[in-house]
């Protein structure tokens, strides 16, 4: 079992070799084969291990293989040495699978690309380092992962790169994700000089006896290392690379920027809970973080009007929420969310994708509408997805995991009732955002006419999707309804349990409240959108809701804020200094030697005249010495 | 005595081009490469016999050869090469037959006088990594020097003059310090010895009045930190590397800079632990300085080999800051960094001389859009783009992680601001990227993609990265020993993880 954990990266890792050396040259029939074959050739033998590892737990619930060596020092060893615990298995399983009902709707969906291979090249490099990222046994192979899938983001957001805004929002990606990669790269260093090891299950062990609760070191760790996981999972403030990485294909945005690789900061923190457990302030951080961040993103996601960016604000409150899982203790919960938002959200982006390409790359919604009757399979998927997304009671996949951390968020060990206000203020919006989005695509009249629909390679991914969306929840449900937890259970091989305060309010009535407030969200959708656009257009009208409206769909402001605060600056510290100051200096010198010679040389001009008032200045001037000196 | 028939084949070669030259100028080129081959053989003949068994303490020498030159000053024929020596000698002369390949049609005028002058480069710079006697180091130093000065004037870019001035007077400048050095240091030690020697063993123990130890140290470190380069001695590198014909900036590059890393690690720290640790801090902190700085102005040009060039700043910084952590880690990634930097910037001088040969520009204003056409140039682009950024899985990560994790031992404000420099590499590598091969194509007109011998050195270039990037271990094991070594000398903290520091 151990023998076949390297071949999950491995085969996608060899899927972008072939592709990115011989795939210009391959049919497209043979670049989709091996693009989509590798990465579902990994979900299968995932599976496979996955069955083996619930059914019979290895000895440390760990199967570990170790590669290679790839650094020693004398007082630092790293190994390519991959590892699968109950963690990984949950989210090897996400980027397998997903990545592979992705990949399979990507064969239909570039088809008429002309860099197809390209494509499927950057995706399988993607895939393979986001399962490095998550099956590293020690945090350099993880920063590996880490980076590598920062790559591919790049290469993925900017694909279409002969546009230009394409190629600057993957910039923008790349340089703030790197300014949150630096902190952690800080943060591995620091941690090293303090336990001499970077290898995970040794850092597991000796933190709690190297460090003090509490401390400053440890704090400064968890909070560096925070600081990644916010840069990587767009957490407030390095969040606004996220929405303009939409510029990527659609497919990209479902895989990268929903399902995987925006929720490595999630996997960041979970994997590294015992140094935040040390931290009460890193852990208050990381909760108040995930709250505001929900909120803020929450509210932009309701003015947007490109479908894909709505989609890529939710992407960003809803990774809020685990984030503030995680900050209050509620471990499992926060992967549970992950665990079933991966599924709802690739759904809507690659939902999103369709609807897009039979309207002509029409992004608006204001310009879709009426697609209800007219593309069934996509309309009904898309249900499915958003009721998971809005969280609707019992029936969809999102309940199940968004009202364990609305709970948590007031009564777990570090939860409290502003939390809890934040959080559910948050479901409010998110309720009523997505019944926005589905009136205004799906009911209403027509206004761009449908090109090609899609076909099957696009429909049954989404198919697939759509279920899961809907049945993934049922695998872990509230204690005080059915005693069913699978999912915690797994988890809690790893993860510590999450511990509840004493004396707060049954649980029974958070989810009243939780559901009540969805429905009312749903509600306030349909009312605003649907059944009375009166009072929307009275909105219009007042230039207060006007700005404040203004205000959401910028994003806050802070891609003005930052404009003016780093970018700005910079660009005009480096081009007042293009020519290099210190080149001044030595110009200087080669012009004061050149003036020197000039003088020296015309005071030796031949002329007999000249020689003869030298030297009689000369002598007076020795004379002058004698006399006065 | 191998290490002297290296010498030989080098210059023999390049003589032999010379005189050819009248007669068949193809031939030319084959002899060039044939000579840089057969030393590239020679090297990795040294690395299969002594890269196997680690040597251990005292004698880190794997070769040493001494032969009387003028006795009655106690100058003699010494040359020896441990495992840095050999680490430094395989990558000259893997760029060395890179260069002559990158040469094969670019150079079309004096051909003979060309190949002469890069072999000597190559001869001298191959002469400072196995040179042990410092009358002989100094002389390799200059033979470096001038065939290079000629590379800039002659085959140069249209402001090549200037630049083969400025190249020659700031590493005279540092040369002519580091000779008077070289004296000073002989003379105290004949007289406390009773003999003259110039060799580097006899020369080792001198004990000198701090001062003196002080002012002969500065007089060999400016030289090697001119050569290095380290801001504010850097201007002479842009201009440089910007003129220079494309094998000329491989070579300067990706050799010429590391022979001052390599100075500082093989003489500085060894004669003189103590007045060196004085300078540490400072050392340090301009080397941070330089980081940033180089970033900045890399940021900022318009012309890519000038780009390049203050790229290379800002890496030379990580090897200072590296080397005066006095960390056996950070000096592990300081080797490393030399490697790695020389391939990874190399392969960038030499794409922008393939894109020169192409456009006939430098200017990255009128590039743009270039992946279309070329797809396969685009895709090692930004793989060596990506290297210069530290992108891990490529060796430049493995170095600067190295030098960063060992210096955060030794101190932290400057480390912290040297990874920031992480953030500044990602700025220029990107803009770089974007600018020359991202965007809309400039023109409609296809450009060919790369040639069969353009395909051969990237692809060497390539896979040399990526292997130092995955498994860079055996290469740290040629070298450990001989950081070991130093350990003895310099008083390195040797298992500074286990000081418990508070965070400051």
């Amino acid at each position: 079992m151990n023998n076949l954990l390297a071949l999950i990266p491995a085969l996608p890792l060899a899927g972008f070799l072939i592709l990115s050396l011989t795939g210009r040259h391959l049919p497209k029939s043979i670049i989709a084969g091996i693009g989509a074959g590798s990465v579902s050739a990994a979900a299968l033998i995932t599976i496979f291990i996955g069955m083996q590892f619930l059914q019979s737990p290895p000895t440390g619930n760990a199967y570990t293989q170790t590669l290679w060596q790839w650094m020693q020092t004398e007082n630092f060893s790293a190994g390519i040495d991959l590892r699968m615990d109950a963690l990984t298995l949950v989210f090897v399983f996400i980027i397998t699978f997903v990545g592979a009902l992705i990949h399979i709707y990507s064969t239909a969906f570039m088809r008429h690309d002309r860099d197809y291979a390209r494509f499927f090249a950057s995706m399988n490099l993607f895939v393979c380092s986001m399962l490095l990222l998550v099956m590293a046994d020690n945090l350099v192979l993880m920063y590996l992962g880490w980076e590598g899938v920062g790559l591919c983001s790049f290469l993925l957001i900017g694909f279409w790169y002969e546009t230009p805004a394409n190629v600057a929002a993957a910039n923008k990606a790349f340089y703030i994700t790197r300014i949150g990669d630096t902190a952690m790269a800080i943060g591995l260093f620091l941690l090293f000089r303090e336990l001499g090891t970077l290898n995970i299950p040794e850092i597991m062990t000796q933190a709690p006896a190297h460090f003090q609760p509490g401390a400053s070191n440890v704090t400064w760790i968890a909070l560096l290392l925070l600081a990644g996981g916010m840069g990587k999972s767009a957490q407030l403030p390095l969040q606004t690379w996220l929405p303009d990485a939409m510029a990527g294909p659609s497919p990209v945005s479902a895989l990268i920027h929903a399902a995987t690789m925006v929720t490595a900061g999630v996997y960041l923190i979970a994997r590294m809970h015992v140094v935040f457990q040390l931290s009460p302030v890193a852990m208050a951080a990381t909760a108040a973080i995930g709250a505001i961040t929900l909120f803020v993103a929450g509210c932009s996601a309701m003015a947007q009007t490109d479908i894909k960016r709505i989609l890529a604000y939710s992407t960003i409150s809803q990774i809020g929420y685990m984030f503030l899982a995680l900050g209050v203790g509620a471990w499992s919960a926060g992967i549970f969310h992950f665990f079933t938002h991966a599924f709802f959200k690739a759904l809507l982006f690659l939902a999103a994708g369709a609807v897009i390409e039979s309207l002509h790359h029409e992004h608006n919604i204001f310009r879709m509408g009426g697609l209800k009757d007219r593309m069934p399979v996509v309309f009904w998927t898309f249900l499915a997805g958003a009721a998971a997304l809005a969280a609707l009671p019992l029936i969809s996949a999102g309940f199940y995991s968004k009202d364990q951390i609305l709970w948590y968020a007031w009564s777990a060990q570090n939860g409290n009732p502003m939390l809890w206000l934040v959080a559910i203020a948050g479901a409010l919006i998110t309720a009523f955002y997505t019944t926005r989005l589905m009136i205004v695509v799906f009911w209403g009249d027509m206004k761009t006419h449908i090109g090609e629909r899609p076909g099957k390679a696009m429909t049954i991914p989404l198919m697939i999707l759509a279920v899961l969306s809907i049945v993934a929840g049922f695998i872990e449900w509230p204690h005080n309804l059915v005693h069913l937890s699978l999912f915690s259970d797994l988890v809690q091989r790893y993860l510590p349990e999450t511990l509840l305060q004493e004396g707060h309010p049954p649980e029974i009535i958070f989810q009243l409240v939780a559901a009540a407030v969805t429905l009312l969200g749903v509600y306030a959708g349909y009312v605003l959108y649907y059944k009375n656009t009166s009072i929307l257009e009275q909105w219009k009208a007042s230039p207060a809701m006007l700005s404040l409206r203004n205000f959401f769909y910028k994003g806050w402001g802070f891609d003005d804020l930052y404009d003016t605060v780093f970018v700005r600056p910079f660009y005009f510290l480096t081009r007042i200094n293009k020519s290099d100051v210190f080149d001044l200096l030595n110009k200087g010198i080669a012009t004061t030697s050149q003036r020197l010679n000039e003088w020296f040389s015309f005071s030796q001009n031949g002329s007999l005249r000249w020689y003869v008032v030298g030297v009689l200045i000369g002598i007076i001037f020795v004379l002058g010495l004698q006399i006065w000196g | 005595m191998i290490l002297a028939w290296m010498i030989i084949i080098l210059m023999a070669g390049g003589l032999i081009c010379w005189l050819l030259a009248r007669w068949n100028k193809e031939v030319v080129k084959w002899v060039a490469l044939l000579a840089v081959l057969l030393d590239l053989i020679l090297a990795c003949s040294i690395w299969w016999q002594h890269g196997g068994v680690p040597t251990s303490g005292a004698n880190a020498w794997l070769i040493d050869y001494k032969a009387a030159w003028v006795p009655t000053y106690g100058i003699s024929f010494h040359m020896a090469a441990d495992g840095l020596s050999l680490v430094m000698l395989l990558l000259t002369y893997f760029l060395g037959t890179l260069s002559v390949l990158c040469s094969w049609n670019e150079v079309k005028g004096r051909i003979g006088f060309y190949y002469f002058n890069l072999l000597f480069t190559l001869t001298g710079i191959s002469g400072v990594f196995v040179a042990l006697d410092l009358f002989l180091f100094y002389f390799f130093w200059e033979v470096m020097l001038v065939p290079m000065f000629f590379l800039i004037a002659i085959w140069g870019d249209s402001n090549r003059r200037y630049a083969a001035y400025k190249f020659f007077i700031f590493t005279q400048a540092g040369g002519l310090l580091m000779l008077i050095s070289i004296l000073a240091l002989y003379f105290i030690a004949s007289a406390q010895n009773g003999a003259f020697s110039f060799d580097y063993t006899d020369l080792l123990g001198t004990t000198m009045q701090a001062s003196t130890a002080r002012w002969i140290m500065l007089g060999f470190l400016l030289a090697f930190v001119i050569k290095l380069p380290m801001v504010p001695f850097h201007n002479w590198l842009p201009d440089a590397h910007s003129e220079a014909p494309t094998a000329g900036s491989l070579i300067l590059a990706g050799l010429l800079l590391k022979t001052g890393a390599y100075g500082i690690i093989r003489f500085v720290l060894p004669l003189f632990p103590q007045v060196t640790a004085d300078v540490a801090w400072w050392a340090m902190l301009l080397g941070v300085v330089g980081i940033i700085y180089g970033a900045l102005l890399a940021f900022a040009q318009t012309d890519i080999k000038r780009l390049i060039a203050y790229t290379s700043v800002s890496h030379m910084g990580f090897v200072l800051v590296g080397i005066f952590a006095f960390r056996e880690m950070a000096m592990q990634g300081v080797v490393m960094q030399m490697v790695t930097h020389g391939i990874s910037t190399g392969a960038l001088f030499v794409l922008a001389g393939m894109l020169k040969e192409r456009l006939h520009t430098r200017d990255i204003g009128r590039m743009g859009g270039l992946w279309t056409s070329m797809p396969a140039m685009g895709g090692v682009a930004m793989l060596f783009t990506m290297a210069s950024l530290g992108l891990p899985f490529l060796g430049n990560f493995i170095a600067e992680f190295l030098i960063l994790m060992g210096s955060f031992g030794s101190n932290v404000v400057i480390t912290v601001l040297a990874t920031l420099g992480l953030v500044f590499s990602a700025l220029y590598s990107l803009r770089l990227l974007q600018k020359v091969f991202l965007g809309q194509p400039s023109s409609h007109i296809s450009l060919p993609d790369l040639s069969m011998r353009e395909m051969l050195i990237m692809a060497s270039l390539t896979i040399a990265i990526v292997l130092l990037g995955l498994y860079p271990q055996p290469v740290m094991n040629l070298v450990s020993p001989v950081i070991k070594g130093m350990e003895k000398s310099v008083s390195f903290e040797m298992n500074n993880h286990q000081s418990v520091i508070s965070i400051p």
